[in-house]
């Protein structure tokens, strides 16, 4: 880059030397030429201030996060993390039930949405007829779009009545799990079980979009060799197109995690708000983005503001650590595609 | 050559940059300066927004004095007031000592604005009569000590009336509020088991049930699920037809939370506030046999040391004519008004508020 440019520099300097003073016409190349160095220079100037503008303001709102939540971190230490008692007036502070409803609700979230998500990208790559790409692609889509608030508003009225009358009593009596952990309890509605299924709902179109960008980029010589061989359509997705795309569908799903970590509005409508870990999935949780949420604004007293800056750093840790991981296998299906 | 441009564009830009500063500072000259019109601006409580954004319209169409008021919550209120990033703050919840210490611009005055309430909303489908409770037992079901809806200590209270054997679901405000400090204290004034474990605050540490964002979280929570019971305020539940409970005040009296009962709370302490009081007072569990007893003031924070002549002057004419006007807006809107006798020494008390030399 800077060896390029300073190449066609000298050649842009030795051009201009030669040129007379004053306009003669047949100085306008050579002046064409210098204003679009002129106009290189800058460009190169200003996009490299606008791209160093933006880590730069990640280090700050990191190092701003942590200068905050310093107070609490000396004071908690680890203790922040693995304490599970959350009382303000007796600056007691735990984080750990809202670490576990944040993974546990992210995790349910996955495990529910990735099937759906990688069938609807392999329909839309490898079967759907030419007209029908577009629409349901864009339907898809279209999930993400929905404001989360909306989507909060559409769990409390419509998926927790509909997981308390319907589904909890189906699994807890009908297929008799109460008796396990995971379904033991009363079904109040609000539950993790709601905040995964609502984040599963949420993610859902950023795991099918990456997914369907990733099999669409499996080169078409590699299907055709599959089928060439004598393969069925299936064994030609199952053993050419989904092993070359697999890496670029994990970043998929991992870019949904982080979408599903950093979700408050929707998650603290539905997830019942009660800081304490829980086994059953039909009990109430609490997320370290709701924490944050419910407390901040009325959050008075230094320790509790530090404290919740505290969750804050830590989610900021986990998403940054969970969005590096995603980068870097998209990176690496990228590269094994144009090998 | 290049370099020529170069330099000119710089210029340009210099140019536009510097006109553009010239620019913002050129008008907030007229604003600092023009003196009796000031606009004030405010931050803190959501619970008295409505009533306050009412009265905000309402002045500035009497006078011409603009007062910008952000809900962004009492601890947020605070934390401005004591920065003096706003002209003044509102809580539902008086400072503390402590905090009022750390107010950057000196001494801090609570002015009552007007009163509200929390009432104590249920679902219990086939229930003809309204429920009775008392402060005790509102504690224990919410320390998780009575559990079933047909618990003796709830049948005592409402003889004749069938009570389901269900389980009670306690609902609770996830977010700090100045409705769970009205709720949770209380708690704390009638129950010394819970005096000794959750106490008051914005938020505690509740011992059983389900957290939900705002008043519209709990109620949606009591709406749709039935044996659940929680606490929201007055103006929300009036507004949105709920079922709510009569209360048993101090006097043994079962009481429904009105305007006129709430008022009532605040008149039956009126007579003991001296003419010194710092009005951070709690209105809760009075002695009047009138008196709902979950009833609460709602302040404006004000500097005692106003340091702008202009705005202070403004702030002091505004609450005059809250005080003196403002009232039966309030009744519309469902905030109960302040007793007749609190506002007239309030009004005097007003003189309290000092303004810069030169006013």
């Amino acid at each position: 880059m800077t060896g390029g440019s300073s190449a066609l520099d000298a050649g842009a300097a030795g051009g201009l030397s030669e040129v007379p003073p004053g306009p003669p016409p047949e100085s306008r190349l050579a002046n064409a030429l210098a204003a679009s160095h002129v106009g290189d220079r800058a460009y190169t100037v200003v996009t490299t201030a606008f791209a160093a503008f933006v880590p730069l303001l990640l280090i700050l709102i990191g190092v701003a996060i942590i200068v905050a939540a310093w107070p609490a971190i000396s004071t908690f230490g680890l203790g922040f993390i693995t304490s599970s008692e959350w009382d303000v007036r007796a600056g007691k502070f735990g984080a750990a039930p809202a670490l576990f409803g944040t993974i546990v609700s992210s995790i349910i979230a996955l495990a529910l949405a990735t099937p759906f998500a990688l069938g609807s990208a392999i329909f839309l790559s490898e079967f759907a007829p030419n007209w029908l790409k577009q629409p349901v692609g864009f339907l898809v889509d279209l999930l993400a779009a929905i404001p989360s608030v909306v989507y909060g508003l559409w769990g409390i009225f419509v998926l927790v009545p509909l997981l308390r009358e319907h589904v909890m009593p189906f699994f807890r009596d009908t297929l008799h799990l109460g008796s396990t952990p995971f379904f033991s309890g009363p079904a109040y509605g609000p539950s993790m079980l709601a905040a995964g299924v609502l984040l599963a709902v949420m993610v859902l179109p950023y795991i099918s979009a990456v997914s369907r960008e990733v099999l669409r980029a499996v080169p078409r010589a590699q299907r055709e060799a599959a089928l060439a061989l004598g393969a069925t359509k299936w064994e030609m997705i199952r053993d050419a197109v989904i092993p070359a795309a697999k890496s670029g569908i994990v970043g998929g799903i991992i870019l949904g995690l982080g979408r599903a970590l950093g979700e408050t509005m929707a998650v603290t409508m539905v997830i019942g708000n009660r800081p304490e870990i829980s086994a059953s999935l039909l009990a109430p949780g609490y997320s370290m983005a709701s924490l944050i949420a419910n407390e901040f604004s009325e959050a008075t007293n230094d320790m509790h503001v530090a404290a919740l800056m505290a969750v804050g750093a830590l989610l900021f840790l986990i998403t940054i650590v969970v969005n590096a991981i995603a980068r870097w296998l998209v990176w690496s299906v990228s590269m094994k595609g144009e090998k | 050559m290049k370099h020529w441009k170069l330099v000119a564009a710089a210029a340009l830009l210099a140019a536009c940059s510097s006109e553009g500063s010239n620019a913002t500072s050129d008008s907030a000259n007229p604003g600092s300066s023009a003196g009796s019109n000031a606009t004030l601006t405010g931050a803190g409580a959501t619970f008295p927004y409505p009533i306050y954004s009412k009265w905000f319209s309402d002045y500035a169409t009497e006078t011409g004095v603009k007062i910008n008021y952000q809900s962004i919550g009492s601890g947020g209120g605070i934390r401005q007031v004591q920065e003096q990033t706003v002209d003044f703050g509102a809580t539902d919840a008086p400072m503390t000592n402590e905090e009022m210490a750390k107010a950057k611009g000196g001494a801090v005055l609570h002015f009552p604005t007007v009163l509200g309430a929390d009432v104590i909303t249920y679902n219990l489908p086939g229930l003809t009569s309204r429920l009775r409770l008392t402060g005790p037992v509102l504690a224990d079901i919410f320390l998780g000590r009575v559990t079933k809806w047909n618990a003796p200590a709830i049948a005592a209270l409402n003889p004749g009336v069938n009570l389901p054997n269900t389980d009670i679901l306690v609902v609770h405000r996830s977010d700090g509020s100045g409705t769970t400090y009205i709720f949770t204290s209380y708690l704390t004034a009638v129950s010394p088991a819970w005096r000794a474990g959750p106490g008051a605050g914005k938020e505690v540490a509740w011992p059983v049930g389900l957290g939900g964002k705002g008043n519209e979280g709990v109620a949606g929570q009591v709406k749709q699920t039935p044996g659940s019971i929680g606490y929201v305020e007055l103006a929300y539940a009036k507004q949105n037809g709920l079922a709510y409970a009569l209360m048993q005040n101090a006097a043994g009296q079962f009481v429904e939370p009105t305007l006129a009962s709430i008022t009532a709370a605040a008149g039956a302490i009126a007579d003991t506030l001296t003419d010194n009081s710092d009005y951070r007072v709690s209105i809760i569990n009075p002695n009047g046999a009138s008196a709902y007893p979950i009833s609460s003031m709602t302040w404006l924070l004000v500097y005692e040391n106003q340091t702008d002549a202009a705005k202070g002057r403004a702030l002091v004419d505004f609450l005059r004519w809250a005080y003196e006007k403002g009232q039966p807006a309030a009744s519309a809107l469902d905030y109960a008004p302040l007793p007749d006798k609190m506002r007239a020494k309030l009004v005097t008390r007003l003189s309290s508020i000092k303004l810069p030399a030169g006013a």
